[in-house]
């Protein structure tokens, strides 16, 4: 696979987010073992060049493949957690919840922005997953709503890229009802005919799947990445025996009917500006 | 009659009461004294037992096997004049999620609700009253049913979670619950939803959406089961009371966090103990709530609808 793709060095980002810095100087792929350098790996998209194994990125990374040269517009950036319920289990969520912010420089597991592809204006909302599992509380419901107004209002095609392992359980409820939110904004977006494509990214399952990551006007998945409501563990526990290969993989997902298409992310960006297109003309 | 391990004092006193009946019939004591003071105890341990619930407790109350279930209801509420309807018209007829028309004193709606069975049997049969994608699409056929000739949806909420099986996932369990959600937030009819037993996570709000959502005291409802939230944040088992106090699932915390729109009290000692007691209850709160819907215009119906869910969440600008 010869594919090379140099993403220019965005020069304007319009957050004040910290460039995260890479562990070593060499990426082995978790998959295949072949060791490349991060700044190949970087110049890859993140994906294995041997195997096409796509390492999981967050909104940092998709804003830097899909915006024009990187620059975008972040909605509601300073959006943060409360801690409704004072939960603590082996730890206060609120502790966690500053750990996290510290060691990820993110305010919380979603990102929203506005830009434009190639040209054409969308609004992306960007899950984290390396906040706390990209789980959704308050915030994530919040902002995922108040991102599906901005498409509404400024008639923007609207997409989420989902990477959680589903509701946030520290906000026990609260977090259960986002997925009445934003399946309600949807509608309201929908009703104003603005098209909404869902890009279902490894992991995408729980609460995620069971409302806005199933509901795209497009559903896209990335290649093999884990998609299903309920987890390959408890399904396993469920039928008490081994899954079948490639169980809940984008691949049997798309075979059973969910997604439109499966893309992989070095063409990513070109095929949604495609889209876009397709739906304004 | 089945007793929970906090309901052993009741038990131990039912007991001497039917012990005590039992020798007053059989001849020359005189037990009425006796009996007198074993119903006034029997009523005042009620109280103390039963006012005091832990959430933990509750769970159990919700999990009661003789529990009032969601035929339970439908056949008290329309006093039989239910007729059940099957099926997704796809794949097949889930056991789990029941619906039909039924009338309420002469006005007709459209019951869907997750079915729990009571023998070993009835459970296997009703999956436990965890559905399959085809139980929701059976509910949303029939709730786009309801909207199509203007009657009520009555949704009775009762289910440890969605069934989270390999054939659930093959055929798409979250989009079926992610459809009703956005179908049910648009649905131009009145919704009015009661947890009745269990509200657990998607498998509950996949048909959960509605104008009034109320919660009957001894019910529970949240993101997951204290069991399975000890599990993967207490790494064990062992801490189901300590979540289920964490989780903040009962009907009192939902309601102090404005999450639900009404509490329907149950008698002392619960809904297995005074079954009818609840009946006229759950029917009363259904017929206020309907009444109160059917006051507005579709679209201010959705409106509203549409605007309380959105407002829901806690956070910092
Ligand atoms: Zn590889």
């Amino acid at each position: 696979m010869g594919w090379f793709k140099r993403i220019k060095k965005g020069v304007t980002t319009e957050t004040n987010q910290k460039k995260e810095t890479p562990e070593g100087l060499w990426y082995k792929c978790p998959k295949c073992k072949t060791v490349i350098t991060t700044d190949e790996h970087h110049n890859q998209l993140y994906v294995c060049y041997n195997c096409n194994h796509h390492h999981r990125i967050n909104s940092k990374e998709y804003f830097e493949i899909l915006f024009d040269k990187n620059k975008f517009t972040e909605l509601n950036p300073s959006m943060t957690s409360k801690d409704p319920l004072q939960f603590e289990d082996r730890k206060k969520y609120t502790e966690r919840l500053i750990d996290i912010q510290k060691k990820t420089g993110l305010k919380d597991a979603v990102t929203t922005a506005y830009g434009t592809i190639n040209k054409q204006n969308a609004v992306i909302a960007c899950f984290n997953f390396n906040f706390i599992g990209g789980s959704m509380g308050s915030v994530v419901g919040e902002k995922i709503a108040r991102a599906i107004d901005y498409a509404k209002e400024t008639k923007t095609p609207f997409i989420i890229i989902s990477k959680s392992g589903g509701a946030r359980m520290m906000e026990a409820s609260f977090s259960l009802m986002q997925l009445a939110k934003t399946s309600a904004k949807l509608a309201q977006l929908s009703n104003e005919g603005v098209p909404y494509f869902s890009i279902l990214t490894d992991p995408t399952t729980g609460g995620i799947t069971a409302s806005f990551a199933m509901l795209g006007d497009l559903n896209i998945g990335e290649p093999n990445a884990l998609i299903g409501f309920a987890g390959p563990r408890v399904v396993k526990e469920t039928i008490g025996k081994d899954l079948p290969k490639g169980f809940q993989t984008a691949e049997f997902v798309q075979e059973h009917g969910f997604l439109d298409m499966i893309v992989d992310r070095k063409n990513l960006k070109e095929k949604i500006a495609q889209l876009i297109r397709m739906y304004k003309s | 009659m089945n007793y929970l391990d906090f309901e052993k004092p009741i038990e131990d006193l039912i007991e001497k009461l039917d012990q005590a009946i039992q020798l007053g019939k059989e001849g020359d004591v005189d037990v009425s004294t006796t009996l007198e003071g074993l119903e006034k105890k029997i009523k005042k341990t009620r109280k103390e037992i039963y006012e005091n619930l832990s959430p933990w407790q509750k769970v159990q109350m919700s999990r009661h096997p003789q529990r009032p279930y969601t035929l339970d209801y439908i056949n008290e509420l329309t006093k039989g004049d239910f007729v059940e309807l099957h099926g997704d018209r796809n794949v097949k007829d889930d056991k789990a999620m029941v619906g039909g028309w039924g009338t309420i004193d002469g006005e007709t709606v459209m019951f869907i609700g997750q079915q729990k069975g009571r023998n070993t049997k009835q459970r296997q049969y009703r999956n436990f009253g965890m559905a399959n994608p085809e139980g929701y699409r059976k509910a949303l056929r029939l709730m786009k049913m309801a909207e199509k000739f203007g009657k009520p949806v009555v949704s009775l909420i009762d289910t440890p979670g969605a069934f989270p099986g390999l054939e659930a996932e093959e055929r798409g369990q979250g989009e079926a619950i992610a459809r009703n959600l956005i179908e049910m937030t648009k649905l131009k009819v009145p919704i009015i939803c009661v947890i009745i037993g269990e509200g657990a996570s998607g498998g509950a709000l996949g048909i959960g959406i509605g104008d009034k959502v109320l919660m009957m005291e001894n019910s529970w409802y949240s993101v997951i089961s204290p069991e399975n939230c000890s599990t993967i944040l207490w790494k064990s088992w062992e801490f189901k009371e300590k979540a289920a106090t964490a989780l903040k699932l009962t009907s009192e915390d939902m309601m102090k966090n404005k999450l639900i729109d009404g509490v329907i009290k149950e008698p002392l000692g619960g809904a297995h103990t005074f079954p009818n007691q609840c009946y006229k209850n759950v029917k009363k709160a259904i017929k206020d709530s309907i009444a109160e819907c059917q006051s507005l215009t579709a679209e201010k119906l959705v409106k509203i609808r549409m605007d309380k869910f959105s407002n829901m969440g806690v956070y910092n600008e």
